[in-house]
C-alpha cells in the first residue's frame, strides 16, 4: 500500500464524505428547495433532521406520511419548492394523494423521498418502491452513491417542473446509511411561491376534471420515456460483447466491483425505463442480465419492450445484495468459475436488541403479561416486547393497525380466552391510531386499548410528535394532549397510569378490561433515551438475599445480569450493572426476597458497619 | 483492480463503534483515497450488535466487505469479535479489545439449546480465524491513564498498525476530532495501543 505517497495532494479535498441522506438534503438545499415535510422513519429519517439546519428554509414534522404529502401539495400549489420524505411502508400511508397528484402535476417542483430498507434492518416488510412510483405514474430515479443521491435529488426539481409531474428518489438502506464522497455544489436562493392561484379545472379532481387529465398523465409519461432515454444519467458504456448488465442503485457497485470489463446500462431513472438504451445494450452483446434489488422491475420493463434479458433466474429477490450475492447469481450464470468459499461462523450467543434499561415501556407490559392478555401489538420500540422473556405482543402489521385487529377478533371470535387489548405508542397514535379509536368506540367494541406513551417518537431517534411542545425547527408547538384526542372521540372509561408502579399498574389495567364497553389505559412515563437520558442512582443485588427466583430476570432489562454464582439450590443470583441502571425499580418491585436496593444506601450501610 | 483496505469494525451499541469509524474514514480521506462505510442504524442501537464497514484504495465500488476478505476485523467487545473472526481474510488481523459484554439474557434454561456467552473468546477465536489474533487489553491500558473512554482511541492505535498510513495523519486527525481537553490524553493512548499491538504481533 503507499496511500501514504499521495498524502496532502489534495486531489479530492473539495469532496466530503456523506450518508446517502445528508447528500439529499444538500442536493435539495442546492435546488431550492424552500419547504420539507415528514414523518419519521429509518432508513430516512435525518434527511430533514440535516435540512432543517440550513438556513432560509422551513421544514416540519407532520402525524403522517398522507398528512405530509397532503402539506406538500399545498405548498408545491402556491409555487413552492417541495421536499417530502419517508420510508417505503410510509409511501402506501401517502398512496391516496399521490395516485392524484399525477394527474394534476405540479407548480413548486415537488419531490418524494422514498427509502426503501432491503433485508427488513428496521421494518416490516422489504417491498419496491419503484413499483410504486409506476403505479402513481411518476418518475423514479435510483441512485447508486451518495453523489448521485445529491445530483439526481437536485435534478429531480428541476424535472418535476419540466414535465409537471411530482417525482420520486428512492433510495436503500446502504445508499441512505452508507458514506461515499461527495462533491456538493452552490445554494441557490430558496423558491417559495406568493399565493395559490385558482385554477379549478386542473386542481378539482371531480370527475368531469379529471377525467382529461389522465390523458394529460399518459401523454407527460411518453415525454417522460423520450427523456430517460436521452438523459445521460442512464450511462450506457459498450464495452465486452460477450456479457452486458443492466443495473441500478446500490446493485451497480456490487457488479461493476465483480465485473468491470463488462458492458453496462446503468440506469439511474428507473421509471420510465430507457428502453431505447437497453436495446443498444443488447444489439451489442451476446447476453444481457439485470442486477437489480428486490423486484425484477427493470427485467419486466425490458420484457415488455421484448428485449431478451435475464435476471432474477440467478439473482435474488429477497434480501439485500452484497458481493458474495452477485457473485453467486454470477456463477449460477455461468459467468464467475469460482465463487469464494464462505468461511464457517463461530456460533455465538445471541445478541437480540430489547427494552432498555429504564424504558417506561417495561412496566406495562410486565402488567399485560400478568393479566394474561391478547396483545393486539404495533409499530415501534415496544414491538421489542414480543420477543422473550417478555413475549407479551401477539400481532404487529402496520402504523395504527394494532386497534383495528383488537376490534375485528373481538366481533367475531366466539371462545375467546383473554382479555382483548391493543397496544399502540404515542407517536403512533398521533400517526394512524385516531380513527381507530374512532372505530372502537362506535362499534362499542369491548377492548381495551392502551396507549404507551413516552412523549416521543423514540424508535427513530427522539423526533417531536403532536404531543410534545417542540416543532423541528426547535420552536415551540402547540401541543395536543391525548387525554383530549381520546376523551372528544367519546371514550368513556380513560385511566392514566405510571408505568414505574406495576402493581398500580396490574390494577388498573383489571380495572379496564373489566369495564363494558371501550377503555382506553394512557401508560405514561418519557422515553429513557429521549429527550434527555435518564441517569439517576443504580440498584444492587445483596447476594446473600437472593433465592435465586429469577423474577428479576423475567422483565428483561439490559441491566440485570446473571452473577455467575449459585444460591444452595442452585438457582442463579442476579447481578445488577450499576453503570445501565436507571433506577426505575421495577426489578425491585417483583423481587421476592426483598434483595435489591438502592447502591447509595448500601454502600452507606457497609460504611456504618465498617464504623462500628 | 487496484487495491482496496477493508475494515471492519464490530461491537455492541453504545460502545462507539461508529466514532472510531468516522475517524478511521476521515484519516482515509486525508490520505487522498476514495472511501465508503456503510452501517446500520436503528434497531442495532438499542443494545444490539453494531457494524460498521470501512473500506478504502484508489476507487472503492460496493460500500460492504466482502464474506471472508476483511483485511482487519477490529473488536470493540470479545464475543463479538469471535462473531465476525471469519470474516477476516486469509493473512489478515484480528485486533480486539478484551472487554466482555455478556447480553442481558439472564440464566439458560436447561431446555434451551442456545449457546452461552463464551468463556475465552479470543482464543475461540483463533480456531475460526484465519489471520493473526491480537488481544488488546483497551479497558485496563484505558484505566491506567486514568479514563475508561479512552479505549477507542487505544483501539485505533492497535489498527493503525495494521494499516500503512502515516502516523502524522493519524495524530492530526485524532487532535482535530476530540475535545481539546482531552488532546493529549487521546494522542498518549493511541500511542499505547500501538505499542500493544506491535509487542503483540512480534513473530514468536
Amino acid at each position: 500500500m503507499d496511500q501514504t505517497r499521495r498524502y496532502g495532494d489534495g486531489a479530492k479535498s473539495n469532496k466530503l464524505l456523506q450518508f446517502g441522506n445528508e447528500a439529499i438534503a444538500h442536493g435539495a438545499r442546492e435546488a431550492g428547495c424552500y419547504f420539507a415535510a415528514a414523518y419519521p422513519g429509518t432508513p430516512s429519517t435525518e434527511i430533514l433532521e440535516i435540512f432543517r439546519t440550513f438556513p432560509g428554509i422551513f421544514a416540519k414534522w407532520s402525524p403522517n406520511e398522507k398528512v405530509a404529502v397532503e402539506v406538500g401539495i399545498g405548498s408545491s400549489l402556491t409555487g413552492t419548492r417541495t421536499m417530502v420524505t419517508m420510508k417505503h411502508v410510509g409511501v402506501n400511508v401517502a398512496m391516496d394523494p399521490l395516485m392524484t397528484f399525477t394527474y394534476t402535476g405540479v407548480v413548486g417542483g415537488f419531490v418524494l423521498v422514498a427509502a426503501d430498507d432491503p433485508a427488513m434492518h428496521s421494518s416490516q416488510n422489504e417491498q419496491d418502491s419503484r413499483v410504486l412510483a409506476k403505479f402513481m405514474k411518476a418518475p423514479v430515479f435510483d441512485p447508486a452513491t451518495s453523489q448521485q443521491a445529491h445530483d439526481f435529488t437536485k435534478l429531480a426539481f428541476d424535472v418535476s417542473e419540466r414535465f409537471n409531474t411530482p417525482v420520486m428518489v428512492r433510495e436503500t438502506t446502504r445508499i441512505a446509511h452508507a458514506k461515499g464522497l461527495v462533491e456538493l455544489g452552490e445554494w441557490a436562493e430558496p423558491v417559495r411561491g406568493e399565493r395559490m392561484k385558482r385554477d379549478i379545472e386542473r386542481f378539482v379532481m371531480m370527475p368531469n376534471f379529471a377525467r382529461p387529465r389522465h390523458p394529460f398523465v399518459e401523454e407527460r409519461s411518453l415525454k417522460l420515456l423520450d427523456f430517460s432515454n436521452e438523459w445521460e444519467g442512464n450511462r450506457l458504456e459498450l464495452n465486452d460483447r460477450r456479457i452486458g448488465f443492466i443495473t441500478a442503485g446500490v446493485a451497480t457497485n456490487y457488479i461493476e466491483e465483480l465485473m468491470p470489463d463488462a458492458s453496462y446500462l446503468r440506469v439511474g431513472l428507473a421509471w420510465p425505463f430507457p428502453v431505447e438504451k437497453a436495446r443498444a445494450l443488447v444489439e451489442h452483446c451476446d447476453r444481457v442480465l439485470v442486477v437489480e434489488e428486490l423486484e425484477p422491475f427493470m427485467e419486466e420493463e425490458a420484457k415488455i419492450a421484448g428485449l431478451p434479458v435475464e435476471g432474477k433466474a440467478y439473482f435474488p429477490r429477497v434480501g439485500e445484495f452484497d458481493l458474495d450475492a452477485v457473485a453467486a447469481g454470477l456463477k449460477k450464470a455461468g459467468l464467475l468459475d469460482e465463487t469464494f468459499a464462505m468461511p464457517e461462523p463461530a456460533e455465538v450467543v445471541a445478541r437480540p436488541p430489547v427494552l432498555c434499561a429504564g424504558c417506561p415501556h417495561r412496566g406495562i407490559y410486565m402488567a399485560l403479561r400478568k393479566i394474561n392478555a391478547d396483545v393486539y401489538g404495533d409499530i415501534g420500540c415496544y414491538t421489542l416486547a414480543a420477543l422473550p422473556p417478555l413475549e407479551t405482543m401477539h400481532t404487529c402489521f402496520c402504523m395504527g393497525a394494532s386497534i383495528g385487529n383488537a376490534i375485528g377478533a373481538k366481533l367475531t371470535e366466539t371462545k375467546p380466552r383473554h382479555p382483548t387489548v391493543a397496544v399502540i405508542g404515542d407517536s403512533t397514535f398521533y400517526h394512524g391510531g385516531i380513527t381507530g379509536l374512532l372505530d372502537v368506540v362506535t362499534s362499542r367494541a369491548n377492548i381495551t386499548v392502551v396507549i404507551v406513551d413516552n412523549s416521543i417518537t423514540a424508535m427513530t431517534g427522539g423526533q417531536h410528535h403532536p404531543g410534545t411542545d417542540r416543532d423541528l425547527m426547535g420552536n415551540e408547538a402547540k401541543h395536543v394532549p391525548i387525554e383530549q384526542v381520546v376523551k372528544g372521540l367519546g371514550v368513556e372509561k380513560l385511566i392514566v397510569l405510571d408505568t414505574y408502579d406495576y402493581q398500580n399498574a396490574v390494577d388498573q389495567l383489571r380495572s379496564a378490561v373489566r369495564f363494558e364497553g371501550p377503555a382506553v389505559v394512557i401508560a405514561r412515563r418519557p422515553c429513557a433515551l429521549f429527550p434527555t437520558k435518564i441517569k439517576p442512582e443504580p440498584y444492587a443485588v445483596i447476594e446473600h438475599a437472593c433465592t435465586g427466583c429469577g423474577n428479576c430476570f423475567r422483565i428483561g432489562c439490559p441491566a440485570i445480569f446473571d452473577s455467575g454464582k449459585k444460591t444452595e439450590r442452585g438457582l442463579a443470583i442476579a447481578t445488577i450493572d450499576a453503570d445501565a441502571c436507571t433506577g426505575c425499580t421495577l426489578c425491585e418491585q417483583v423481587c421476592k426476597d426483598d434483595a435489591i436496593f438502592p447502591l447509595a444506601e448500601l454502600n452507606k450501610k457497609r460504611e456504618q458497619e465498617v464504623q462500628v | 483492480m487496484s487495491e482496496v483496505v477493508n475494515v471492519l469494525i464490530v461491537g455492541v451499541g453504545g460502545q462507539g463503534v461508529v466514532l472510531a469509524s468516522n475517524i478511521l474514514c476521515e484519516v482515509a480521506v486525508r490520505a487522498g483515497l476514495d472511501v465508503k462505510k456503510s452501517e446500520i442504524h436503528g434497531m442495532s442501537q438499542r443494545g444490539g450488535v453494531v457494524t460498521s464497514h470501512v473500506r478504502f484504495g484508489e476507487r472503492v465500488l460496493s460500500p460492504l466487505i466482502m464474506h471472508g476478505r476483511a483485511d482487519v476485523v477490529l473488536g470493540f467487545e470479545a464475543a463479538e469479535a469471535l462473531r465476525f473472526a471469519h470474516e477476516v481474510r486469509d493473512g489478515g488481523l484480528l485486533l480486539s479489545s478484551t472487554q466482555k459484554i455478556p447480553p442481558p439474557t439472564g440464566p439458560v434454561k436447561k431446555k434451551q439449546k442456545r449457546p452461552r456467552y463464551p468463556q475465552t473468546p479470543l482464543s475461540d477465536a483463533k480456531q475460526v480465524c484465519r489471520g493473526r489474533v491480537v488481544p488488546v487489553e483497551a479497558d485496563r491500558i484505558a484505566a491506567e491513564l486514568g479514563n475508561p473512554r479512552l479505549t477507542n482511541t487505544i483501539l485505533l492505535g492497535a489498527l493503525s498498525t495494521g494499516l500503512a498510513i502515516d502516523d502524522a495523519l493519524w495524530t492530526d486527525t485524532i487532535r482535530q476530532m476530540v475535545p481539546s481537553k482531552t488532546v493529549e490524553l487521546n494522542l498518549a493512548a493511541f500511542a499505547r495501543g500501538k505499542e500493544v499491538a506491535l509487542s503483540e504481533r512480534q513473530p514468536a
